[in-house]
């Protein structure tokens, strides 16, 4: 499992209720049932991924994080995760907005564009980077709304949103990822 | 051992309220099994059935020597796996495999019920189904699973009986029959009672068979299981062993044979009152008639586990309807997965050869029994 998971499982407390937004083929929601807790849940978007989170006994909906949100109630989950999905959407914001009304606490991740390696690639070779964790090329990229460390710390502050934690240590510059919990 | 020897018959000695006012009692509910009961009991499905279908989910129906309509999900090593669940399958009441239906004899005019026969409910089938879990002292249920109908049952019962099943499979259905789909409800039901055979439903008395108006019912019907792209691939504009149209209403066109056959091997298993009073009950059904529209609510006591299959070329109950039904459980927080299998077949698609279905099936069934 990818260490980002192992950061994110960390974060969620015993027996919390959890909903995973853009669920994958369900590693982290099996290593978090295994280990943390039961009661959780994931929404996937592509059919192959819902088929794999079945194999392995999830329960997973079949659906769209920018529609299918919509039908949780207001803080029904005490966490909702979003890993490194953000910059995909059409509309950032509104998803945000919702993870922050379904969930107590959102724990959200994004790949950092402000890191050293995205920003040399750019200065030195002119051309949209392309690294480990970005590794599209500009035209098939299914990123839509890429931002830096920096940029969600402003866009939460004009929001007042509360980061509880930011788990990295030499932020921008040096972080390839940003892990946040969020509150309202 | 004559042929209707063969199907298994529950009779239900217990008055049951049907829904249209009439009470019924020691009426016959007729069931098969496959597989065994364990000694935990832990490991029983009901399976219901869609608007043609029977008990005989399974193997070859001994009646009409055809094999089950569930024969790719059902069975030893199958989906629904028979060597480790053990399976009941029931004819809905007002059906005509051997429960209590309207060509049924009514003791009190010794003729058959036909249209003198009350109008049932998918509730009423369901509450006349109940009676097999005590009849087989099952406590709960390890599933209910079924399709279309079947699907539309499932959620009766686990609205009806919100502790008796731990999983619940509805697959391709809806929780309120929809105006389109009570057209073509109506559209079957108008050609049968055109057919000049039909008798005002008294037919049997007479001797006669609606024969042509429930072939074309059901001709009208299959076209509804179907997919426009299903269609297409299976037979475009192929013409019937003819090398060039013959400028007649002969069947020319190989989808024209197709429909003609599907309606006259259907009249041979099928009463045209069951067809009537079947399509009935489900324009009939709203589960969120008694709730105020609310769905949610219906569900509000149960602890069954959901699982929600729909298929992409699915008009008939598309997956928009289904996901109503998701919708709703998430909105009172309730365990609830959903599924949208790719198929062209259709609606039919949970009665076909569909891998992802079939398997989708078996994993939800295989882990969520790990867990019971």
């Amino acid at each position: 499992m990818k260490k980002e998971f192992y950061n994110i499982a960390n974060l969620v407390t015993k027996n919390a209720k959890i909903l995973d937004v853009g669920c994958g083929n369900g590693e982290l929601m099996k290593y978090i049932t295994e280990n943390i807790s039961k009661d959780i849940r994931g929404i996937e978007l592509s059919k192959s991924n819902v088929q794999k989170c079945v194999e392995r006994g999830l329960t997973v909906i079949e659906g769209d994080a920018e529609k299918d949100l919509k039908q949780f109630p207001d803080n029904s989950f005490d966490f909702v995760i979003l890993s490194q999905t953000l910059q995909a959407f059409l509309d950032p914001e509104n998803v945000l907005n919702e993870l922050l009304r379904i969930g107590k606490k959102a724990i959200v991740s994004i790949p950092n564009f402000g890191h050293w390696k995205v920003r040399l690639h750019l200065l030195l070779k002119g051309t949209m980077p392309v690294t480990e964790n970005l590794p599209n090329e500009w035209y098939n990229t299914p990123n839509l709304h890429m931002c830096t460390i920096k940029d969600f710390e402003n866009y939460c502050k004009q929001r007042n949103i509360k980061i509880n934690l930011k788990n990295f240590k030499f932020q921008n510059l040096f972080s390839e990822l940003g892990i946040f919990i969020l509150e309202k | 051992m004559s042929e209707k020897d063969k199907i298994k018959t529950l009779l239900v000695k217990k008055p049951l309220k049907l829904d249209c006012g009439q009470t019924i009692s020691d009426f016959p509910l007729a069931y098969e099994t496959y597989g065994k009961l364990n000694d935990k009991k832990d490991n029983a499905i009901l399976v219901f059935h869609a608007l043609t279908g029977d008990q005989f989910a399974s193997g070859t129906n001994p009646i009409t020597k055809k094999d089950g309509w569930w024969n790719y999900a059902l069975g030893p090593g199958k989906a629904i796996d028979t060597d480790k669940y053990f399976v009941i399958a029931a004819n809905v009441i007002g059906g005509c495999m051997g429960s209590f239906g309207p060509s049924d004899v009514n003791p009190k005019t010794k003729k058959p019920y036909g249209t003198n026969f009350p109008v049932i409910t998918i509730n009423d089938m369901v509450n006349a189904q109940y009676n097999l879990l005590e009849y087989f002292k099952i406590e709960k249920l390890f599933c209910v699973i079924g399709g279309s109908m079947g699907g539309m049952q499932v959620l009766q019962f686990v609205s009806n009986f919100p502790n008796k099943a731990h999983t619940a499979i509805p697959i391709a259905c809806t929780a309120s029959h929809s105006a389109q789909n009570i057209a073509l409800n109506e559209l079957g039901r108008q050609s049968i009672m055109a057919d000049r055979n039909w008798q005002d439903g008294f037919y049997e008395e007479q001797n006669k068979q609606p024969d042509k108006g429930l072939a074309v019912a059901r001709m009208a019907a299959h076209i509804t299981y179907l997919s426009k792209a299903g269609l297409q691939e299976k037979f475009g504009r192929k013409l019937q062993e003819r090398d060039d149209l013959k400028f007649s209403f002969d069947a020319d066109f190989q989808i024209e044979s197709y429909l003609r056959y599907q309606g006259s091997v259907f009249v041979d298993r099928f009463d045209a009152n069951s067809y009537l009073y079947i399509t009935r009950a489900m324009d009939y059904f709203d589960l969120t008639k008694k709730f105020g529209g609310n769905l949610s609510k219906a569900f509000e006591k149960s602890n069954t586990k959901f699982f929600i299959i729909s298929f992409t070329s699915d008009w008939l109950y598309p997956t928009s309807e289904n996901r109503e039904i998701v919708i709703a459980l998430n909105a009172i927080g309730k365990d609830v997965g959903f599924v949208e299998i790719t198929s062209d077949k259709g609606h039919d698609s949970f009665l076909l050869d569909v891998p992802d279905f079939l398997n989708t099936v078996r994993n939800f069934l295989n882990k969520s029994y790990e867990k019971i």
